[in-house]
C-alpha cells in the first residue's frame, strides 16, 4: 500500500507540473481536472471521505466546467478580434 | 533579459517557500490539544452523529456562517458584473436531441442523489456542501443543454441566494433572545435545527454556484463589435 | 514517516511549484489555475499535518471542506472578472 501512496503523491506532483508546463491552455485545464480527480483519491487515502466527495464534485467537476467555458469564450473573443483586424490592410 | 530575471526571482521565491514549508512540516512541535478526542467527547451533545457535520454546524458554526456570507458577497459581485444580453445569447443553442434526452434523465437522478447526500450528512459522509455542489452540477448540465432556469425569475433568484444566510443568521440571533450566546442551539433542538439549516444551505450554495456560472459575461453580443473601436 | 506526513510533504512541493508557476506564467487563466492548485496544496498540508500526530481529525477536515467551497466561488468570480475584462477589449496574456 505504501507503493500506491508514493505513486499517488508523485502523480499529484506530475499532474500539477503538467498543468504549468503545457503550452496549450486546453491541455492545462484537462490536466487540472486530472489533478482534481487524483486529489479526490488522495482524500480517501487520508480517510476524509467528505473531502473526497466535495473534491470530486467541485474540484474536478465544477471548476473544470467553469474553466472550459471561459476558455471557449476567450477563443471566440480572439477569433472575433482577428477577423475584425484582417479586412483592413 | 527581463524574462530570465523573472524566472530567477520566481525560482528563488519558490525554493524559499519549499524550504520553509518542509522545515515547518518535518520539525513540527508536539500539538498539546487533542482535537479528535475533544470532538469525540462532545459529539453526543451536538445532536449530530457524524463528526465533520458536527464540527461544521455546531462546534465551529461561526466559520460556516461567515463562509456563507463570503459566498453571498461573491455572487452579488458576480451578478453586478453580468450583462443583459448574455442571458439571451446562448439560449438559442442548437438542442441536440441526444443531449436533450440524456439531460432529462440525468437531472432528476442528480437531484435525488443530492437529497440523499444531504440526508446522510447527519450520520455518514455527506452534508450541505457536497449536496450543494451536486445541485450546482445539475444546474450547469441543464444550462449546457440549453435550459434556462436561473434567469426565469429574478426576484426569486435573489431571495434564494440570500435565504441560506438569512436563515442561518436568524437561528444564530434567536438563540440570543433566550439569553444564550450567539449561535448556541437550544437544548434538544440542535439536530433538527442543523438539518433545517443544512437543507436551506444546500439550496443556496447550489443556486450561488449556478448563478456564478450562468450569469458570467458571454462572448457574443449584438453591440459588442461596435463599441470598442 | 506516516502516510499523512508524506501527503503533507507532497502538498508542500505542490505549493512551491504553484508559487513558481504563478510568478512566471503570463496568461491570466494559467495564473488562476496555479492559484487553485496552490490552494489544494495548502489543503493537503492542513489535513495531513495534524493527522500525523493524532489520527483522523474532523476539525481540519471540516475547515478544508469550507475552504474548497470558498475556493470554487472565488475562482468563479475571478473568471467572471476575466471574461468581463476580455469583453472590454483586454488581452488575457499581456
Amino acid at each position: 500500500m505504501i507503493a500506491f501512496d508514493i505513486l499517488l503523491g508523485l502523480g499529484l506532483i506530475l499532474a500539477a507540473s503538467g498543468v504549468f508546463l503545457s503550452t496549450h491552455l486546453f491541455r492545462s485545464v484537462v490536466l487540472f481536472v486530472v489533478f482534481g480527480l487524483l486529489l479526490a483519491i488522495t482524500w480517501t487515502r487520508l480517510q476524509a471521505p467528505d473531502l473526497a466527495l466535495a473534491e470530486a464534485a467541485i474540484g474536478a467537476g465544477l471548476t473544470g466546467v467553469l474553466f472550459l467555458d471561459t476558455l471557449g469564450t476567450l477563443r471566440k473573443a480572439k477569433q472575433k478580434r482577428r477577423s475584425k483586424k484582417e479586412p483592413r490592410p | 533579459m527581463n524574462r530570465t530575471l523573472r524566472i530567477a526571482v520566481a525560482g528563488t521565491v519558490a525554493l524559499g517557500t519549499l524550504y520553509a514549508l518542509l522545515v515547518a512540516i518535518l520539525w513540527v512541535p508536539e500539538i498539546q490539544v487533542n482535537l479528535p478526542q475533544q470532538v469525540a467527547l462532545n459529539l453526543e451533545q451536538s445532536g449530530i452523529a457524524h463528526p465533520i457535520t458536527a464540527v461544521l454546524l455546531n462546534f465551529r458554526s461561526y466559520d460556516t456562517l461567515l463562509e456563507i456570507a463570503v459566498l453571498l458577497v461573491a455572487v452579488v459581485t458576480g451578478l453586478a458584473l453580468r450583462e443583459r444580453d448574455a442571458l439571451t445569447a446562448s439560449t438559442e443553442q442548437a438542442r441536440d436531441p441526444m443531449l436533450h434526452a440524456l439531460t432529462r434523465r440525468l437531472l432528476p437522478l442528480l437531484l435525488i442523489t443530492s437529497v440523499y447526500i444531504l440526508w446522510s450528512g447527519s450520520y455518514a459522509p455527506g452534508g450541505a456542501f457536497q449536496a450543494g455542489a451536486l445541485v450546482a452540477a445539475a444546474g450547469v448540465i441543464a444550462r449546457l443543454a440549453g435550459y434556462d432556469i436561473a434567469s426565469r425569475a429574478d426576484v426569486l433568484l435573489r431571495l434564494g441566494l440570500a435565504l441560506g444566510f438569512i436563515l442561518f443568521l436568524t437561528v444564530a440571533v434567536s438563540a440570543m433572545l433566550g439569553g444564550r450566546p450567539f449561535l448556541n442551539y437550544p437544548e434538544g433542538w440542535a439536530g433538527s435545527l442543523i438539518f433545517l439549516i443544512e437543507a436551506v444551505l444546500t439550496f443556496s450554495i447550489g443556486l450561488t454556484l449556478i448563478s456564478l456560472f450562468v450569469h458570467a459575461p458571454g462572448d457574443s453580443s449584438p453591440r459588442g463589435g461596435a463599441d470598442d473601436d | 514517516m506516516t502516510i499523512d506526513l508524506w501527503y503533507a510533504a507532497v502538498g508542500a512541493v505542490i505549493v512551491a511549484l504553484s508559487v513558481f508557476a504563478f510568478l512566471t506564467s503570463k496568461h491570466l487563466m494559467k495564473k488562476l489555475l496555479a492559484f487553485n492548485i496552490m490552494g489544494s496544496g495548502v489543503f493537503l498540508i492542513m489535513v495531513g499535518l495534524p493527522q500525523h500526530q493524532h489520527g483522523v481529525d474532523p476539525v481540519p477536515q471540516a475547515l478544508v471542506l469550507t475552504g474548497i467551497v470558498v475556493a470554487v466561488s472565488a475562482t468563479a468570480l475571478a473568471l467572471v472578472l476575466l471574461r468581463r475584462y476580455v469583453r472590454a477589449g483586454g488581452n488575457p496574456a499581456p
